[in-house]
Formats: structure tokens, sequence, C-alpha cells
């Protein structure tokens, strides 16, 4: 039998915790995620002057609400690898949408720049996280593993049909007989 | 002592926390010498189960020596070695007198709780939330057995832990599976889920004398575990259409028996219901996913039985009751009756007619449990069973 007795490696949140460090990374993105929303919420008008991209306020609210429904939803929810990949998308608008800040006219294209540089950065973050969410839940390919011979059985299980046919099913666990089908020979 | 403990979704530490006292007449304390980690604890540990609370002890598969007995238990002594069924019973209510155990009526102590989430309380269980007592569970150094002149099962010595253990739960639990299809000779059973409960459902079917057992998972560890146990396989990472593939592999009849060994966290990527029951699951609009149960309806053959030992715990969606009924379907459903079946198990196991350590996968102290859980969870390393040595 191929019992691991060996302690495991190390892994997982400090005083023995069973998240991995791409659950914390997914929690702690959740929370930025929540507080960036809010950011974009309140100081819609702001973060647009501070960007030149005055006229967009709507635009950058709607993101918002996006942010604050994506971080809701890693944090909560029971698995948050499509949320988390949810947030790889919503970084790519977000980089297209300072991407059409950067005109001759704009004032502040080294504020956009630094904020375009955010955004990659937080993008991979997201992408590493995404990955490695994925990747601990990829299944080991065939015969990884070898069970062939574990049957349970002291003979080969072909040959322990019926062996418990000296069980008796308790009454309450049977067709009760006039709902039984009839032996062919009835029909 | 140590324990391990639920702090929240995902979130498992292994704690030190107060030693069990007797609290009752009937109690007993045992010194854990083995328990498991099941595939129902990972419900709690993605806590898709309600009625959890940060600091509760998880586990309800345990086994150990009894080392202090209250002043109304005259069943055991100390030094007694016994087995905890995960269903604690009183063993004096209608229910328990009919061996219905699992829906005792007296041992869940929040019956009020019990009885707003499923209409009528059931048993109270071992480490597996408040709406069934919220008792501290067995994945601990000790454990409190309430009732514990009635939820024991004695075991001899001379027989290894790890033959033994699963009396406490998956073997029974696997074997009421099968029990409840009233397997006939001519009868071929379709089983969803090669986890512990799945495989011992297979052998199950099998001692009881099916003609046919055919499984289906998509790990590959686990189908060549159930191949071992005699069951011929579907592996639905390369066959997406379950339902086409029985109906192929029965003359277009499908399976006289199904046994839904999944339960609500059903996994079937690609499948238009699966991605359904994900959106509406994750919106907080459903609980459970119900693709196997789906399944299950669609295909069994009319006049057929399914066996649900695959643990539900809240509300599903686009359930096929027309089929269900229309086809005549028997439906059987049900936490195990531990103790009706035990001393027939243990007798198979004395006899060598099974051994059901065959399932055991990882052997772990108390403290690697936390990760354990994770590797559990996510089918790593070739993990079906995890036993714990406190």
């Amino acid at each position: 039998m191929s019992t691991r007795q060996q302690p495991l490696a190390p892994r997982g949140a400090p005083g023995g915790g069973a998240a991995t460090r791409h659950d914390e990374l997914a929690r702690s993105l959740g929370w930025f995620s929540i507080g960036l929303g809010l950011l974009e919420l309140t100081a819609a008008r702001g973060l647009c002057r501070a960007l030149g991209l005055r006229g967009r306020e709507t635009l950058i609210r709607a993101y918002g609400i996006r942010e604050v429904a994506t971080g809701v939803a890693i944090l909560t929810s029971h698995d948050p690898t499509p949320w988390i990949l949810g947030r790889v998308g919503g970084d790519v608008i977000d980089l297209a949408t300072l991407a059409t800040g950067f005109e001759d006219d704009n004032p502040k294209t080294i504020n956009l720049a630094a904020a375009a540089a955010a955004v990659a950065g937080v993008t991979v973050l997201d992408v590493i996280c995404a990955q490695g969410l994925i990747g601990q839940k990829r299944l080991s390919p065939p015969g990884a593993f070898d069970y062939s011979t574990r049957s349970g059985f002291p003979r080969p299980a072909r040959t322990m049909r019926g062996a418990a046919s000296d069980f008796e099913p308790p009454a309450d666990f049977r067709i009760p007989e006039p709902l039984r089908p009839w032996p062919p020979d009835r029909m | 002592m140590k324990a391990l403990v639920w702090h929240g979704t995902r979130d498992i530490r292994c704690d030190t926390v107060p030693d069990p006292v007797i609290e009752e007449g009937r109690d007993a304390i045992i010194k854990v010498t083995s328990c498991a980690i099941c595939g129902s604890d990972l419900h709690l540990y993605d806590h898709f189960m309600p009625g959890m609370k940060s600091g509760d002890i998880l586990g309800h598969e345990a086994m150990g020596e009894v080392v202090e007995v209250g002043k109304d238990n005259t069943a055991l002594k100390v030094g007694d070695r016994i087995v905890v069924p995960f269903t604690i019973t009183c063993g004096q209510c209608e229910q328990c007198r009919r061996g219905n155990f699992s829906v005792c009526e007296r041992s869940n102590r929040n019956k009020a709780l019990g009885d707003t989430a499923f209409g009528h309380t059931t048993a109270g269980l071992f480490g597996y939330t408040h709406l069934t007592g919220g008792y501290a569970g067995g994945q601990a150094e000790y454990l409190r057995v309430p009732f514990a002149d009635s939820t024991h099962v004695k075991v001899p010595d001379g027989i290894s832990d790890e033959k033994l253990l699963f009396l406490s739960d998956v073997f029974p639990t696997g074997w009421q599976g099968a029990v409840q299809c009233d397997i006939q000779p001519t009868d071929t059973v379709a089983i969803w889920g090669c986890g512990a409960v799945g495989q011992m459902a297979i052998r199950s079917a099998l001692l009881l004398g099916a003609k046919r057992v055919i499984a289906i998972d998509r790990v590959p560890e686990r189908l060549q575990m159930a191949e071992a146990g005699g069951a011929e396989v579907i592996d639905y990472n390369t066959e997406s259409n379950i339902v086409g593939r029985l109906n192929d592999m029965t003359d277009g009849n499908g399976p006289e028996k199904c046994i839904d060994a999944v339960g609500l966290e059903a996994h079937a990527m690609g499948a238009v219901d699966a991605v359904y029951d994900r959106a509406k699951q994750a919106m907080l609009l459903e609980t459970d996913r119900a693709h196997v149960l789906r399944q299950m309806i669609m295909v069994c053959r009319p006049a057929g039985v399914l066996s649900v030992p695959g643990v539900y715990g809240g509300l599903i969606d686009k359930f096929p009751i027309g089929a269900l009924m229309n086809k005549g379907l028997t439906v059987r459903t049900g936490q195990t009756h531990v103790n009706r079946w035990t001393r027939d198990l243990l007798r198979r196991i004395e006899d060598g007619q099974i051994d059901p350590s065959f399932v055991i996968t990882h052997t772990i102290g108390l403290e690697d449990g936390p990760e354990m859980y994770r590797v559990f969870r996510d089918k790593q390393d070739g993990c079906i069973k995890v036993v714990i040595r406190p």
C-alpha cells in the first residue's frame, strides 16, 4: 500500500491553515478589488481629472461597480477561480480604457502611464493567481498512481459476485412484494 | 488536546483546544486511535453546508479506546475498543427502535434548527454543523461520545484499525447505498462517484450479486480502483454523454439501479446544466448541484431504483420530476443507519470476505490535516481516503 508516511511539505497559511498561497493571494485581490471599486465609485470625478479622462466619469463608476461585485464574489464564493479569471478580463478592459487617453492634447499622460503600469502589475498578479488556482486542481495523469491491486477482496473480484447472498435485506429496504416485477413466465 | 478546527471557508487549523469532559450519564470519552477525513467533510471545508461556527471540531469517522464512562453507561467500560458511528443514536426513541438510527428523534440537541431546516429533526452527527447538534468531531486526540451506551460498535482486538475504522461511515454507507437498490441477479447497477463511498458501494453491489456494476468518475486513479473492485468504468473526461454511453452499454435499456455517491458538489465540465448550476450557486440562488440526480433520473430503466447516499444539504433546481414520476422510479435516500449494518459487516471483515483498508491512500498526523483537506478536495497526490493517527 503506497501510504504516505512522510510529513507533508510546509505549505499553506501560518498556523497550519489549509489555504494555499494562491488562496491567500485570491483573498488579497478580492479586498483590493473592493477597495479600488469603492475608490472608483466615490472619486470618479477626481480620478478622471487626474488621468485626463474627463467625460468618462460614468464609465469609471460602472467599473467601480464591477470591481466591488468581483471582490465580494472572490471573498464569498466557494471557488474564486472564475472570479479571478473575470478580474483578468476586467484588467484588459481597464488597460484598453486607459489607452484611449494617450492623446497629444492630454496633459496628464504621465499619470496615465503610471496608472497603466499599476494595472499591468495587478494583471500579472491576477494571471499568476488564476494559473495557480487552476494548477492546484489539475488531476494527475493516468498511470501516476497504481491502485490496480486494491480490490479489497481475498479473491479476484469476478469470483466475489454474490458472495454476500446470505444477507437478507430488511423488509423496509425491499420493493414491496405486490410492486415487484412479475417473473417472465407469468407474462 | 490537538484537534482539527473549522475557522471558515477553506480555513481549517490544527489547534489546541480543551479536552472533552463527561456531560451526561450515558456519555463516554475515547482516546482516538484513528480517524478519517470523509468526502462529506469537504462540504464543510468549502462551506456548502450551512450551520458551521468558527471553532467547531471536525470529523465523524473515529475509533479508539474508552478512557472514561458516564455514571449511567453500563454498556461500556474503560479499556473497551470501539468504533464510533457517525450518527448519534439514543437507542430508545421510536425511530431507533425501528432501526432508523440516522433519524433518531432525541440525539440532535439543536432540534429546533433541524426542524426548521428539514421539516423534522434528524439524528445528531459528530462534527457536522449545528443543524445536527453541533457536536465536537473526532479529528482530535479525544472525543466525547454522547449516548455512548448506544452509539458504539465494540470491536475485537487483533484486527487493525485500518480494517475496522470505516465501520464508522463509508463502509456501511456504501453498503446501505447498495442494499437500498434491492439488487437482483439480473441488475446492472450504475454508480456515480468513485470516492470512498462509491468504492464501497461498488464492492457491496458486487457482493450482493449485481450482474454488472458500472462506475462513473473523472479521476484516473479512482477509476482504476473501481476496476480493481470489479466495475466497468466510464471516464467522463473522455465521455461527455454519460446517459448515452450507459444506454449503449445496456442495449438501450438503462441500468436498473443507480447510486449517487457524489452529492451536492457534482463536477461536470461542459454540461449545460452543470454550468447553469455553477452560475446559480455562485449567485446564491441554489445550494446544491444536481447534475448526477438529473442523469440518474433520465438514464435509469423505467421501474428502477435510485439510491442516494451522496449528501445534499439544501435546494436544487431543474429537477426532472416528470421523468421521475412517469418512469415509476423508486427513490431511496438518507444518512446511514450505521448500527443496522455493522454487526453483519464486522462479521464479513472478520471472515475475510472484504478488507475495507484497500481504500486508504494517505496516513498522516493531525498536524498535517489542514493541508490534507486541500489535497483531498483538489484530488491531488492520488488521494482517495485519508486516515489520521492523532
